[in-house]
């Protein structure tokens, strides 16, 4: 293998790059970014970045000695892929044929129709998402942030902690009740109200209004919220549209399999865009969690390397973590699997709860509320008992 | 200077024990039967590296995922960037010693502030 194009220059492609030279791959690499940063860390953007407390150095993912020996090449949107010489399309005209190809191009915030061109409305992904918004939350006021998963549970947390006056709107009766279930997705969203956060569940968002700057979130019950700031936090969708008659299969994300191979010969697929095949469950599944972004490369680079001919590891439990309102919130596993959740240590009044889920009695997941010390030792006995 | 730590027999292998002194300092004695000492702060963020996941010679920080070579101190993984401190461990009569590196820590910023005499 002569050349390996790695597509999408954010943590997944970064350690697939890492991969690649780890693994002993010693030829030509070039990584292609649509943005024009270098790769750099997204949770501290809803957090500590948006809170000031990081500058943009401390976000860089490379340490400053390190050299991949690649060819970056940055602010160069991928339009297509020609199956037949594996080359990859650029917005701006040029092609790099490869002999192997990662797709790392991640997922998309997704935007509430009709927002486009208000002033005052943000989504939160990129860098230059969080550059505005920081500076917008710096001049304070009343933010809405519509949905109430993480990434919308994390700005409220973060503006709250700025002085702003912040209410939260979630379509669902309970957040966050998809990755936590219902009970404990009740006792991690009481975090809000516990710090003066208005939470408003189970009403759906009509619009927005505001002639050249958002004025207010309409519901659909009729209210309506006065804003002086819109944070929307409605979910991501995978960024796979420039492979569309690659003849690479895209069923949510790319259809790979659980060693990150797709449909095509010499392309694999990684991160937030790649919906793997989990053998246990025996489903496909496209997990957004950062820790994904930074193990599941090693796997699909191996398989890249041996031509397909490897046993992939069986991965670990998806393990993500969320701070909000000081509190280290970690979870592993797979909720949706659970019949049973119990909480083990800790109190839900206290919000310091270590809960573990269970189907049919084994432990199918686990959620900690500033309990770093249990829960890892749950997580351990998680992996070893799904391994 | 030479610090007990504690008897070898009280730290199975698969655990770590922790220095409270500042910074702290952990004893990781691996599955292999191996003893090392490294800084216990993770240098990415405020967390405890003896909480964390050790495998082989390598441990990963209980929040973030950022791993550290117990051997070298080196980071292997994101989000950290700095290597934490090795430190020598010496074994007599059953007892664990460490001595502590002389070298400047790597602190997260949140934790040097602390012991800067900065906000708690």
């Amino acid at each position: 293998m002569r050349t390996v194009a790695v597509v999408g220059a954010s943590l997944a492609g970064l350690s697939a790059a890492r991969s690649l030279r780890q693994q002993g791959y010693d030829g030509r690499l070039v990584v292609i970014g649509d943005e024009v940063h270098r790769p750099y860390d997204r949770p501290p953007l809803s957090k500590e970045f948006l809170a000031g407390a990081l500058g943009e150095a401390e976000l860089s993912l490379e340490s400053d000695d390190e050299d991949l020996r690649a060819e970056w090449l940055l602010g160069s949107r991928a339009v297509g892929l020609d199956p037949r010489d594996r080359a990859v399309r650029l917005a701006d005209g040029r092609e790099v044929r490869a002999d192997g190809v990662v797709i790392a191009t991640g997922a998309a915030a997704r935007a509430l129709p009709g927002s486009e061109g208000l002033a005052g409305v943000h989504t939160l992904r990129t860098l230059d998402d969080a550059r505005a918004l920081r500076d917008e939350l710096a001049r304070g006021g009343r933010l809405v942030v519509i949905g109430g998963g993480f990434i919308g549970a994390e700005v409220a947390s973060t503006a709250y902690a700025l002085g702003l006056d912040v209410t939260v709107v979630e379509v669902a009766p309970t957040p966050l009740a998809g990755p936590l279930g219902e009970a404990m997705g009740a006792i991690v969203s009481a975090l809000h109200a516990d710090h003066g956060v208005r939470l408003l569940c189970g009403v759906g968002v009509k619009g927005l209004s505001g002639e050249t700057r958002v004025d207010a979130v309409l519901l659909e019950d009729g209210r309506s919220i006065a804003a002086d700031i819109v944070v929307v936090g409605v979910g991501a969708r995978p960024c796979v549209e420039w492979l569309e008659g690659s003849g690479v299969v895209l069923d949510n994300g790319v259809k790979c399999g659980a060693d990150g191979r797709t449909s095509l010969a010499g392309v694999v697929a990684v991160g937030d865009c790649a919906n793997w095949y989990d053998p246990r469950a025996g489903l496909h599944r496209r997990v957004e969690h950062w820790t994904g972004a930074r193990e599941r490369p090693a796997a699909a680079v191996a398989t890249l390397l041996a031509g397909g001919a490897v046993e992939p590891a069986a991965p670990r439990p998806p393990y993500f973590w969320s701070d909000q309102y000081g509190v280290k919130i970690q979870f592993a596993g797979h909720a949706a699997a659970a019949d049973s959740v119990t909480i083990e240590a800790g109190a839900a009044d206290t919000r310091d709860v270590l809960a573990v889920y269970r189907r049919a009695g084994d432990p199918v997941a686990v959620l900690g509320m500033n309990q770093p010390r249990p829960f890892m030792r749950w997580r351990k006995q998680l992996a070893a008992a799904t391994s | 200077m030479m610090i007990p730590a504690c008897r070898l027999a009280d730290l199975p292998r698969g655990e770590a024990h922790r220095l409270d002194i500042d910074p702290p300092v952990s004893v990781f004695h691996t599955d292999d039967g191996e003893l090392f000492a490294i800084d216990d702060t993770c240098t990415h963020q405020d967390a405890s590296l003896a909480d964390g996941w050790l495998e082989g010679c390598e441990v990963e920080c209980p929040l973030h995922a950022s791993k550290f070579d117990l051997r070298t101190g080196s980071v292997d993984a994101p989000p950290a960037k700095l290597p934490v401190r090795t430190h020598e461990v010496v074994v007599e009569d059953g007892m664990i010693y460490v001595q502590v590196s002389t070298d400047a820590p790597n602190l997260p910023p949140c934790v040097a502030a602390r012991l800067a005499g900065g906000l708690a």
